[in-house]
């Protein structure tokens, strides 16, 4: 059923970003960040490289940076907790189709216009940093399914906490605050490697990197192939345990779910 | 004018009391506004563990800036944003009708229709990050210093609030534009890093198309004796021109308003 709903799925979302897609653009340039960070990382390197960066190398992070999340958003969190409070959550649990499936539609959708508005990126970032990308075509083979994985946990993760949204009332609100620590551990603000070692250790281990630092570490061609596959696989675990709980939590907040407004 | 202020003093009085009902948000969002300007500080951190100056900026220099910033931050956020997201959504649905025909002067009404008391902890983190500034540079600031300081401050909050309200009266024009305030929010992160570690195109724009460096640089400089009077009386005078140029496309797009309902 559900595998059969999804290309229509698909095709639907699609065309809804395309009808706003005035709304979409606007939403597409807020994500600055990375071109603000690149402004002050080149101002620091202008008198030489700053531990593996020259300035080349920082718009080529950045860039990277920017690409990864255009091309991993997803916007779960805000619908969800918004059809929760205003109980049209109802409608959907009435249909013969997963909640959580058709928003992961609706999400993916949207990622062929995210490509378009991300193609300048990716030709200023051929244009101007070539140098510094990766040239192993084996990590540019997995790149693909990272990118995936990225994806993945992004939805999952918001998935989680919009589902949280039937059981607390500042379900955005920790939302907020997971934006606000995966900004600085998953690579988002500044490259993990310039952290400092005791940062680096932990930051590596959580979940935050595959979010984004490991897609754009396989750009630039950072990993070994053997630590490449490694990620991948610590990536893709994550990504099964993210499911795991967000289907423990659905299941648990359904019981206790009563539409506001009958 | 007398008249004036009692209409302030009761709307702010309204709404502080409104959002003051929700006790468990105000602490969730206190604790939130402490992690931001958390997440705030650590690029700064990492960038200076790298470098001693940054485009003639030492660390305690750049704290303050940063200070003006989060301090700004918590205004626009606080205090501009909610309100003005209301007058959207009054447009939207139609409502704005309720408030044109309040014997009072409508864009004194929308500005002050909603704040978030809870951004005050942007100001109290905004204090902390000067007193310790200060603490670092051994000095305190002179009188005259802080007294030019608070003129800056003064015309950056003016200019904050003419470009949210020239934002707004793009929305009688195009509706969907509660995106273009985030964008605007997003560019506004800009204003974290002084405008000098910009070139080229980048400076001209942050300082005279969008005055960013009126909001922040200034202030700081203000602070450390260094803003010359030049500058400082400049920057007044554009910020008169801002504001009323702000105020004549507000009466000029309440002109245009026709009403949704009808």
């Amino acid at each position: 059923m559900a595998v059969k709903a999804y290309p229509a799925l698909l095709r639907t979302g699609f065309a809804a970003a395309v009808a706003y897609r005035a709304e979409f653009l606007i939403w597409m340039f807020s994500t600055n960040m990375p071109l603000i960070m690149l402004a002050l990382w080149a101002a620091v390197a202008r008198n030489g490289p700053v531990g593996p960066y020259t300035q080349r190398g920082f718009v080529a992070y950045y860039l990277a940076t920017l690409l990864v999340r255009l091309m991993s958003g997803a916007w779960v969190v805000w619908e969800l907790t918004m059809e929760i409070r205003q109980g049209t959550l109802a409608l959907r649990l009435l249909r013969p189709l997963h909640p959580l499936v058709a928003y992961s539609a609706e999400n993916l959708a949207a990622l062929p216009l995210r490509g378009v508005i991300a193609l300048p990126v990716v030709g200023i970032l051929l244009w101007s940093a070539r140098a510094h990308l990766g040239h192993d075509p084996f990590l540019w083979a997995i790149f693909p399914v990272a990118m995936l994985g990225a994806w993945l946990l992004t939805f999952l993760v918001m998935a989680i906490i919009g589902t949280l949204a039937l059981f607390l009332e500042s379900a955005t609100s920790l939302f907020e605050a997971w934006l606000g620590i995966s900004a600085v551990l998953s690579g988002y603000l500044i490259p993990l490697d310039l952290f400092p070692h005791a940062v680096q250790r932990v930051a590596l281990v959580l979940p935050f990197r595959f979010l984004l630092s490991f897609p754009v570490e396989l750009i630039l061609g950072k990993p070994a192939r053997g630590d490449a596959l490694l990620l991948l696989a610590a990536q893709w675990g994550y990504v099964l345990l993210f499911l795991a709980v967000l289907s423990a939590v659905w299941r648990a907040g359904l019981r206790r779910y009563a539409a506001y407004g009958g | 004018m007398k008249r004036l202020f009692a209409i302030v003093r009761a709307q702010l009085r309204a709404s502080a009391a409104l959002a003051l009902q929700y006790r468990v948000e105000f602490v969730v969002e206190g604790a939130l506004a402490v992690l931001w300007v958390g997440v705030t500080l650590i690029p700064i951190l990492v960038v200076f563990g790298r470098t001693q100056v940054l485009a003639g900026w030492s660390f305690p220099e750049m704290l303050l800036v940063l200070g003006w910033f989060v301090a700004l931050k918590g205004f626009l956020e606080g205090a501009v944003s909610p309100s003005l997201m209301n007058v959207i959504e009054h447009v939207r649905k139609g409502t704005l009708d309720f408030i044109l025909l309040k014997p009072a002067d409508a864009q004194l009404l929308v500005s002050i229709a909603k704040i978030e008391p809870w951004r005050v902890v942007d100001l109290a983190g905004a204090l902390l990050i000067f007193v310790y500034a200060f603490h670092a540079l051994g000095r305190v600031p002179s009188a005259l210093d802080v007294a030019a300081s608070l003129a800056m401050l003064v015309a950056a909050l003016l200019v904050l609030y003419s470009i949210s309200i020239l934002v707004v009266s793009i929305a009688f024009i195009a509706v969907r534009v509660d995106n273009l305030l985030y964008l605007f929010q997003s560019v506004f992160d800009v204003a974290r890093w002084p405008s000098t570690i910009f070139r080229g195109a980048l400076a001209v724009v942050f300082t005279y198309l969008l005055p960013l460096a009126l909001m922040t640089t200034y202030p700081a400089l203000a602070l450390l004796g260094k803003l010359t009077p030049a500058t400082a009386f400049g920057s007044l005078l554009g910020t008169v021109a801002f504001a009323a140029f702000a105020r004549l496309a507000w009466r000029a797009s309440i002109g245009r308003y026709t009403s949704a309902s009808s």
